[in-house]
């Protein structure tokens, strides 16, 4: 196919404390037991991308990230890892590699991506309309009906979030405004030009950017060597991409490339006739335009039109309501995602289920009287005392649980050990955790290493190890 | 019993259909002065289009859509517009009322429907439609939805028809001559949440308020065009009532209600794939002339006898209509699309295209007519030559003569022979109305000219240039929009080749302009939502916020200080207030702000020793000192004064800085500054930097004595 991906995978990051840490890179956060990184990967394994470079962020993160991937996808990928500095915005990691690209088209997407979209489907899309950008758009979730094990409060928090302000034109394939989401009161400022030359502009609150985008090559080199100031894909990129479409500034080595001599007459032609499209959509009432001389005349306008008037192309690829997408930014959404991956969405897993719609490795073993509910997961070498019960949550592999330990909507990572009787409740327990006896922890975050003692409450709290 | 009720609830709604008359609101005036000079003769709605009076196609829809009571409003020539309708067969169609309402002192839209809603006729739904409306839309799915949505919302008040229409992308306005409009509309409601009719063409962006996109999508338009036909609740009538000062229905009411977000009135749209148009001005008149003949508005065509003042045509191959009793010579040729009315004769080698030619009227020979719109009785003489004219009942074209593009006759004009009329000229044997006079036709002219906004009245000089050396006549200059090089927009000649070249060079102008508008918009944060950008502080946008607020309280207290003598301190206290509201700051906002205000006027005396600008401050302080004390209330309105002088000091006046102690000696002594004030911000200071210091230092000494100072009054008691 002739595309080059790459994917932008984060260090540390703030809001997903304390789950990631140096020992942890978000990349290698374990979704129901895998990486995160290991789902984007695999989905464009699954769509013959196999051209990739990782970029990630600090030379520590790399140096894991690296070796795991080379571990896992020696001989399934051709993965090139680079390090970037930690506080490079996603612009600035790929203004580091963009010297590297060969390939026509790009794919960027980003590393916490979860998703089930197909991303051939969108680099079709690319490809079909020789776009300049192409992004991925997911219709945002509907808030409550797939986490409805959540707490309300975090749900209402959840539907506050508004999402970027996009304009489509009427097949939804071009991709006309982008405009910030925010609280902030500002009006949303459309530019009157795409506005005629689409003739009609829908404007949507509802879509999410997904972080997968397809970039023509010479079109990404050109911009980011000509703004240096550009930090962001996503709020300095896309949004110039998209406001100068009709005036294009991508300029000369884009035009001089063989490949493109013709490109530039053929957008401005596409254009055109995109526009006559919307004119002969119009009202056909004058069949002989020739007498008014009206259109007539604009044609001949057209030919005219000084060669320094040009434009690009801006799409969207819109995924179906059906499709599963979301990003692991969040602690939040880590516990949502996790949840679906093992619940609701389990086909992401690439597990299979059991008939009582759970994952219990065979090596794990289980005590007397202990209950493992459905939407759970159970992995390698654990262990469970008696009389335990988990409900609708993920165990790592070599955790050893003793006895009355309940774990209900909660995550409990690799080598954690949970004494008698503790009760874990909407909670994240990282790897190597230690909760001693009678530890009752609700809503809480429990960073590596961590020792809970016996018989401490704590609700709604987040612990690290100093 | 269940089902006795039921059947009743049933009968009950369709005795609610049959009793409810539909009610219809016919505008027989326009209020505008686009037909002007020919308006000034005869009212609008009776100008024949292709042959048949305007007002007969608005009409013969209305019935046809099963309006049973039309209110024909009239206003301007209100007589005549009576005598006609009395005249017609409407007066006496079964089924169809038609009832003038007449009023003399309506300027508006928004007066007429007030007139109406005080003679209390309409008593339900009604449709509002001007009487130059052409159409053949189907009504009845539009006010099904109506109703439908008035049951759910009272306040769904009115239902707009759209129909769609792309503008030009050079010209931006449509093929009717009427400026693009942007709207925005909910795809699933149809609910219209913005209206943009005048566009302002240097100004690219387009404000929506981020409160519509909140939920669900919006759809913005730019390729439909108004019908300018409404269904109206009868809520719409006691809206005007409220808003006197809502003249235009679709500048004022409808914005009107857009932006009102207390009363929630709500307007919807309602798209129409049939023919619906308005003759606003001279090309709407061309297009849909053209529109007509073209069969677009069936059965509203010429050889469909809709309506009895229709004559009857026989319809030929390419859209050639002939009455009867034409006479025309063998060797004339009459070309596609073009309307020949009774009694002409047309004489030996004439070709006539895409016209429309009236009743009685004598084409001589060798003549040549190209989309001109000849109307009743008018006399053209050999070897004229005529492209895309107005040509008004008897007006006499004289032999050789030479009609321009763009060209209207009046009634009754007489042009010369070879004269050659140039291109857009207007000729009427009215002389153009000048200021001055003060007959009644003028105010309402002048009346209107507020409302379409004319930018220009000076130009309604008379022009003295009477054609009569050639013919009878005046030339009109072009006052209409008041804009002279933009007539070339609404006449019926084609745009000129030349034109729409200059317009698209306009376009790249203002599109880099638009491009330059964009770069300097800072680059990078634009869109700052990223969950990962979510600590990103936004202090830049407070400085500045901050800054703007200074100025302009600045701005406002040297107001106050230059132009009235005796200034008055509530004026400026006044606006001072306003300002604090709107910038949202507190009062030792305030009390800082107008500190830095009036120190700065101290600065413009002129002083060349700190002594004398030492008095100067001290001057200015005393003079001031009530206003500043007015905002001056707490300790901490003190600390900001003292801050913001702390801060004059170091930074933006540095002039300030060897007099900070006097000066502060000087607020303290004017009971600005109290003691506490200045010794909390002295203390507050102790851990600062010793940059930050200078300031305390300096008045190091003044402090201490004010530390003393408290023990001696003690004392004193």
């Amino acid at each position: 196919m002739n595309f080059q991906v790459v994917v932008l995978v984060g260090g540390a990051s703030k809001t997903l404390t304390p789950l990631v840490s140096k020992d942890v890179p978000k990349a290698l956060l374990p979704v129901a037991n895998r990486p995160v990184l290991s789902y984007v990967l695999e989905l464009l394994e699954s769509n013959e991308l196999k051209d990739l470079i990782v970029v990630v962020q600090g030379q520590d993160a790399a140096v894991k990230v690296g070796s795991w991937i080379s571990s896992a996808y020696a001989d399934r990928l051709n993965v090139e890892v680079a390090t970037v500095a930690e506080d490079l915005g996603t612009a600035g990691a790929l203004r580091v590699v963009a010297p590297h690209l060969v390939a026509n088209d790009v794919m960027v997407v980003s590393g916490d991506l979860v998703t089930d979209v197909s991303p051939g489907a969108l680099a079709a899309a690319h490809r079909r309309h020789d776009a300049v950008v192409t992004a991925l758009l997911c219709p945002a979730p509907v808030s409550g009906a797939s986490d409805s094990g959540a707490s309300g409060g975090k749900d209402k928090a959840k539907k506050q979030v508004r999402y970027n302000i996009v304009g489509l034109d009427p097949t939804q394939q071009f991709l006309l405004l982008l405009a910030a989401g925010t609280e902030i009161e500002k009006d949303i400022r459309v530019q009157k030009s795409i506005l005629r030359a689409a003739g009609q502009m829908e404007i949507r609150a509802d879509l999410m950017d997904a972080h997968l985008y397809a970039f023509k090559r010479s079109a990404l080199q050109e911009i980011l060597v000509a703004n240096e100031k550009f930090q962001s894909i996503r709020q300095d990129i896309l949004p110039y991409l998209v406001r100068s479409q009709l005036r294009s500034e991508l300029s000369s080595n884009y035009q001089s490339d063989m490949e493109e001599s013709w490109h530039g007459k053929d957008t401005v032609q596409n254009i055109q006739t995109w526009r006559s499209q919307h004119q002969a959509g119009a009202r056909l009432s004058f069949p002989d335009l020739h007498s008014l001389g009206f259109n007539d005349g604009n044609r001949k306008v057209n030919d005219h039109l000084p060669a320094t008037r040009k434009s690009h192309k801006c799409c969207a690829y819109i995924a179906s309501k059906s499709t599963y997408c979301a990003r692991v930014n969040s602690v939040q959404s880590f516990c949502d995602i996790t949840r679906d991956v093992i619940g609701d969405s389990s086909h992401l897993s690439g597990y299979s289920f059991s008939l009582q719609n759970n994952i219990i490795h065979p090596s794990a073993q289980l005590g007397i009287k202990t209950t493992v509910g459905p939407q759970c997961m159970l992995d390698e070498g654990s262990q469970l005392g008696d009389k335990c019960s988990v409900k609708r949550s993920v165990i790592g592999r070599h955790c050893r649980i003793g006895s009355n330990v309940k774990i209900v909507n909660s995550i409990v990572m690799n080598h954690v050990t949970i004494e008698d009787g503790c009760l874990v409740q909407g909670s994240i327990v990282c790897s190597n955790v230690q909760l001693q006896e009678h530890a009752v922890l609700k809503d809480c975050q429990i960073g590596a290493g961590y020792v809970v003692t016996a018989g401490s409450e704590y609700k709604a709290e987040s612990f690290t190890k100093k | 019993m269940v089902q006795k009720k039921g059947s009743r609830v049933l009968s009950d709604d369709t005795d609610d259909i049959a009793r409810m008359k539909l009610q219809a609101v016919l505008l027989a005036d326009s209020f505008t002065m686009k037909f002007h000079p020919i308006t000034l003769e005869r009212p609008k709605v009776l100008l024949p289009l292709v042959n048949v009076p305007m007002i007969e196609y608005s009409l013969a829809w209305l019935e046809s859509v099963e309006v049973e009571e039309v209110f024909v409003f009239c206003c301007s020539h209100s007589q005549k517009v009576k005598e006609y309708l009395e005249k017609s067969k409407w007066s006496k169609a079964p089924n169809f009322s038609v009832i003038t309402i007449e009023s003399h002192d309506s300027t508006s839209a928004g007066d007429a429907l007030r007139t109406i809603y005080n003679q209390g006729v309409i008593h339900g739904d009604f449709i509002l439609v001007s009487g130059d409306t052409v159409s053949n839309a189907c009504l009845r799915k539009a006010l099904q939805e109506h109703k439908d949505r008035r049951k759910k919302d009272p306040n769904a008040v009115m239902t707009m028809l759209i129909t769609h229409s792309k503008p030009s992308s050079l010209t931006h306005q449509t093929l009717i001559g009427t400026d693009e409009v942007f709207m925005a509309i909910e795809p699933k409601t149809k609910q219209l949440l913005y209206y943009e009719d005048k566009a302002n063409l240097s100004k690219g962006i387009l404000s929506l308020d981020h409160l519509l996109v909140s939920g669900s999508p919006l759809n913005l338009h730019n390729n439909r065009q108004d019908c300018y036909i409404d269904i109206c609740s009868q809520e719409v009538l006691s809206i005007l009532i409220d808003n006197f000062d809502y003249q235009h229905i679709r500048r004022h009411f409808v914005k009107g209600l857009l932006v009102d977000d207390i009363m929630e009135y709500k307007i919807f749209t309602h798209e129409i794939s049939s023919y619906a148009a308005r003759v606003d001005n001279f090309r709407s008149y061309d297009t849909i002339s053209k529109d007509i003949i073209q069969r677009w508005t069936y059965p509203f065509v010429p050889n469909v006898h809709f309506s009895e003042n229709c004559p009857h045509s026989v319809l030929e191959r390419q859209g050639i209509y002939k009455e009867l009793d034409v006479r025309q010579s063998h060797t004339a040729k009459v070309e596609a699309f073009t309307v020949v009315g009774k009694d002409t004769s047309i004489g030996h080698n004439t070709k006539i295209s895409n016209s429309v030619i009236g009743q009685g009227c004598i084409i001589g020979h060798n003549v040549l007519i190209k989309g001109c719109y000849i109307w009743g009785n008018v006399t053209i003489e050999d070897n004229c030559k005529l492209s895309y004219a107005i040509v008004c009942d008897e007006a006499h074209v004289s032999e050789g003569a030479v009609l321009e593009p763009g060209v209207i006759l009046s009634y009754k004009v007489v042009v010369g022979k070879q004269l050659v009329v140039p291109a857009y000229s207007i000729i009427s044997l009215c002389p153009q109305p000048s200021q001055l006079d003060s007959d009644e036709e003028l105010e309402y002219v002048d009346s209107n000219a507020v409302v379409i906004e004319s930018p220009s009245k000076a130009e309604f000089e008379p022009d003295c240039s009477k054609a009569s050396i050639f013919g009878h006549g005046y030339i009109w200059s072009h006052t209409d929009g008041g804009v002279r090089e933009e007539f070339w927009r609404q006449s019926v000649a084609p745009i000129p080749l030349e034109k729409l070249e200059e317009l698209s060079c306009i376009m790249h102008a203002v599109e880099s302009d638009l491009n330059q508008d964009f770069d300097s918009l800072p680059v990078s944060g634009e869109l700052q939502h990223d969950s990962e950008c979510i600590d990103c502080d936004d202090g830049d946008a407070d400085y500045d916020l901050d800054n703007d607020f200074e100025k302009e309280v600045e701005a406002t207290f040297l107001r106050a200080v230059n132009e009235v003598p005796g200034v008055n301190e509530d004026h400026v206290i006044l606006e001072v207030n306003s300002l604090k509201l709107s910038f949202n700051v507190s009062y030792a906002d305030c009390a800082g702000a107008l500190f830095l205000a009036v120190m700065k006027l101290a600065l413009l005396d002129n002083h060349s020793t700190n002594k004398e600008f030492l008095a100067s401050t001290n001057r200015v302080i005393s003079r001031w000192k009530d206003l500043l004390k007015h905002y001056v209330k707490t300790v901490d309105d003190e600390i900001e004064v003292i801050m913001k002088f702390e801060e004059m000091c170091s930074e933006s006046t540095k002039e300030f800085s060897p007099i900070f102690t006097s000066v502060l000696d000087r607020l303290y002594s004017e009971d600005i500054a109290s003691e506490d004030a200045i010794l909390t911000w002295a203390s507050e200071k102790e851990g600062a930097d010793e940059s930050d210091k200078v300031f305390v230092n300096q008045a190091s000494t003044f402090i201490q004595w004010l530390k003393e100072a408290p023990e001696e009054d003690e004392e004193d008691d």
